[in-house]
């Protein structure tokens, strides 16, 4: 089944194209779109929902087409802007009890929604004060309950972490990750941040300069099988450690990844961390014994998952603006897989 | 669907507030009930209703002194022996009171459409199956709506006093008929303008003063000019004049035709050639109005 589906979608603005020949075909389930800043995520969304012509192309939401369907595509889709949207004056209650009636839902209906939506999104006493006094995880959270309220099929979140601290930002993404798996909501989520989608979405899609630069689930990338980085002290012996504890364990028989591509990736010292393949807890122990036989001092040992950042770095040419909001991804893993 | 990796960090937080979401599967009343919904919120805004109780003071205490004086020259009508009809006509009474509806169009009007613009909330709206004709069409007749009540209710207790006092029905109901439909002109004339202007200027308290000006400053002026054409013995040019403010445009219309004694140096309105004039002005300007506020949310967030 197909949630949203464009055919080579491009809108030109005089001055800059802002989505070029965009062909997407998104399922049910939490969809990431991201691109650095004017990489067309928002002009995307406005296209999406019927509000916005677009230059060329096709696009489809729940199968209803964006250019003639426009009114019962906004029946059945909630939109949360990424700009702020709400009036400080009302209580979080009022307004989103307003934007029920405007979706359809009669006056009890609206009520008992918007008593509801406000729950499942964390606000609880402070719904009945007015707006303005609210922190800007308050905000995002009213702003996420309109876009829920009428109980859409889909919504379309503008980065929705936005402004948010760390926590706010995690708290948020566990919100969007329930939102399609305990509310049965599909969704599509922008980010600049490629990192932080990485463990709320099931799919990404990676845009830059209105283009398609990347569309993948995330289980393509985001391994299972865990990967042990190793990192050992040379010793007189043995002085490359590294290479000598990488013979031993090879002849022991475990799976080594992607140490070459670490040289390519040219991290600092990323010569000097082996990816060994964990299989079990049989693992840890042939690292130990191989690193004490070869009477080598261990640095560390950890383990790491895979990041949609090194993925990236797998392409020929990664656009530097997508790598560098990648950043925080690179520090933590610095493996590369088989893609 | 979910994968394993995808649910790691969502499952111990929706453990804990996992309370159950029931989907909605009742009806889903659409663009004409959500246009309602919009047009009875703007109306009830417009008096305070549903909003902070200081929001209420002013719309209330202008629409109790509209009252109060209409209660006033009732209890002279009925007061004063040998009385055969009100103190004023019905026509007169919104020209009389011409300040008072202009503080209510220029207080409120930027709250039915200001805020929306100023908070960025226009969009909400046009994401959902309501379109910018309904938004501007509830606004507008929620405005309109509004006006028709503040200069309305007046004439009705005119009315209701005049027959109290057992004065001429027929002359009386003749007077309130023209009466309403003049009153009915002007409140479709000022939301109309006092909204375009609201629109144009989203800033908080400047719309308040835009439409204070385009109301006075344009009647200070057609008034001053029309007195200076009097001195002057142009008594022709007053007629013509008339047609460069709201309140003018009003009275030109209703002195030709709906009885009413203008209230122009020398008392002198249109006549019926030049009263279609007017009136073909009065309805451009509202056609004019709504076109307007159409092209303003055409890009409204997008
Ligand atoms: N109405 C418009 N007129 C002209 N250019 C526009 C308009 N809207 C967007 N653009 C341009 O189109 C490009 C894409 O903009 P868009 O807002 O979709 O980017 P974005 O991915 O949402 O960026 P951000 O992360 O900053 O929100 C930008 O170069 C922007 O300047
Ligand atoms: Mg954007």
């Amino acid at each position: 089944m197909t949630v949203i589906a464009t055919e080579s979608l491009s809108k030109r603005f005089p001055r800059v194209t802002a989505l070029d020949r965009l062909s997407l075909d998104i399922g049910p389930g939490v969809t990431g779109l991201v691109g650095s800043n004017g990489a067309g995520k928002s002009t995307l969304i406005k296209i999406l929902l019927g509000l916005s012509p677009a230059t060329e192309g096709r696009a489809a939401v729940l199968g209803l087409d964006v250019a003639t369907e426009g009114a019962a595509i906004r029946e059945r889709v909630g939109y949360m802007p990424e700009h702020d949207c709400l009036p400080p004056d009302v209580s979080a209650t009022e307004f989103v009890v307003h934007m029920a009636r405007m979706s359809g839902l009669p006056p009890t209906a609206a009520r008992e929604r918007t008593a509801d939506t406000l729950r499942h999104v964390g606000l609880y006493e402070e719904r009945y004060r007015p707006i303005g006094g609210y922190s800007t995880g308050m905000k995002q959270r009213v702003k996420l309950a309109q876009a829920l309220v009428h109980d859409p099929k889909l919504v379309l979140l503008d980065e929705p972490t936005n402004g948010l601290d760390p926590v706010g930002r995690d708290e948020m993404l566990g919100l969007i990750r329930r939102v399609h798996t305990d509310f049965g909501i599909s969704v599509l989520v922008t980010s600049h941040l490629l990192g932080e989608l990485e463990r709320t979405c099931d799919h990404v899609v990676v845009i830059d300069g209105g283009a398609l630069l990347r569309s993948s689930s995330t289980s393509d990338f985001t391994q299972i099988t865990t990967t042990l980085a190793v990192e050992v002290t040379d010793s007189d012996t043995h002085p490359d450690g590294t290479d000598a504890l990488r013979r031993a364990l090879t002849g022991a028989g475990v799976k080594l990844v992607g140490h070459d591509g670490l040289d390519a990736a040219g991290l600092p010292g990323a010569g000097h961390i082996l990816l060994v393949e964990a299989t079990g807890e049989e693992t840890y122990d042939v690292v130990r014994d191989s690193v004490a036989g070869l009477g080598l001092g261990l640095i560390r040992m950890e383990q790491r998952r895979h990041h949609i950042a090194e993925v990236f770095r797998t392409e020929e040419a990664p656009r530097a603006a997508v790598a560098a909001t990648a950043g925080a991804g690179q520090q933590k893993g610095s493996g590369r897989d088989e893609h | 669907m979910s994968t394993e990796t995808g649910t790691v960090a969502g499952n111990d937080t929706s453990r804990i507030h996992n309370i159950g979401y029931r989907s909605y599967d009742g009806v889903r009343l659409g663009r004409a009930y959500a246009r309602r919904s919009l047009y009875s919120q703007t109306l009830r805004g417009s008096f305070g209703l549903g909003r902070s109780a200081k929001s209420k003071v002013l719309p209330m205490l202008l629409c109790g002194v509209m009252c109060l004086v209409s209660l006033i020259l009732v209890a002279v009508a009925i007061a004063t022996p040998g009385m055969t009809k009100l103190p004023i006509k019905y026509t007169d009474f919104a020209i009389y009171l011409q300040a008072v509806i202009g503080l209510f169009i220029a207080s409120q009007a930027p709250q039915a459409v200001s805020r929306d613009l100023r908070f960025k909330s226009v969009p909400l709206y046009f994401s959902r199956p309501i379109e910018r004709v309904d938004y501007v069409l509830a606004k507008f007749a929620a405005m309109t709506s509004a006006l028709l009540i503040l200069t309305g209710l007046p004439l009705v207790i005119l009315f209701v006093g005049a027959l109290l006092a057992k004065f001429d029905f027929a002359d009386q109901a003749k007077g309130f008929g023209q009466g309403m439909v003049s009153v009915a002109l002007l409140s479709v004339l000022f939301a109309g303008l006092g909204l375009v202007v609201a629109a144009l200027t989203p800033r908080r308290g400047f719309g308040v003063a835009a439409v204070i000006a385009v109301l006075t400053i344009t009647y200070g002026a057609v008034s001053t000019v029309q007195a200076i054409a009097w001195q002057t013995d142009s008594a022709g040019a007053i007629t013509w004049l008339g047609l460069f403010s709201p309140i003018t445009l009003i009275d030109g219309v209703q002195t030709a035709f709906l009885g009413a004694t203008s209230a122009f140096p020398g008392g002198d309105g249109p006549g019926a050639a030049a009263g279609v004039v007017y009136l073909l002005v009065v309805l451009a300007l509202v056609a004019g109005s709504y076109a307007v506020l159409m092209r303003r949310y055409r890009r409204v967030g997008l």
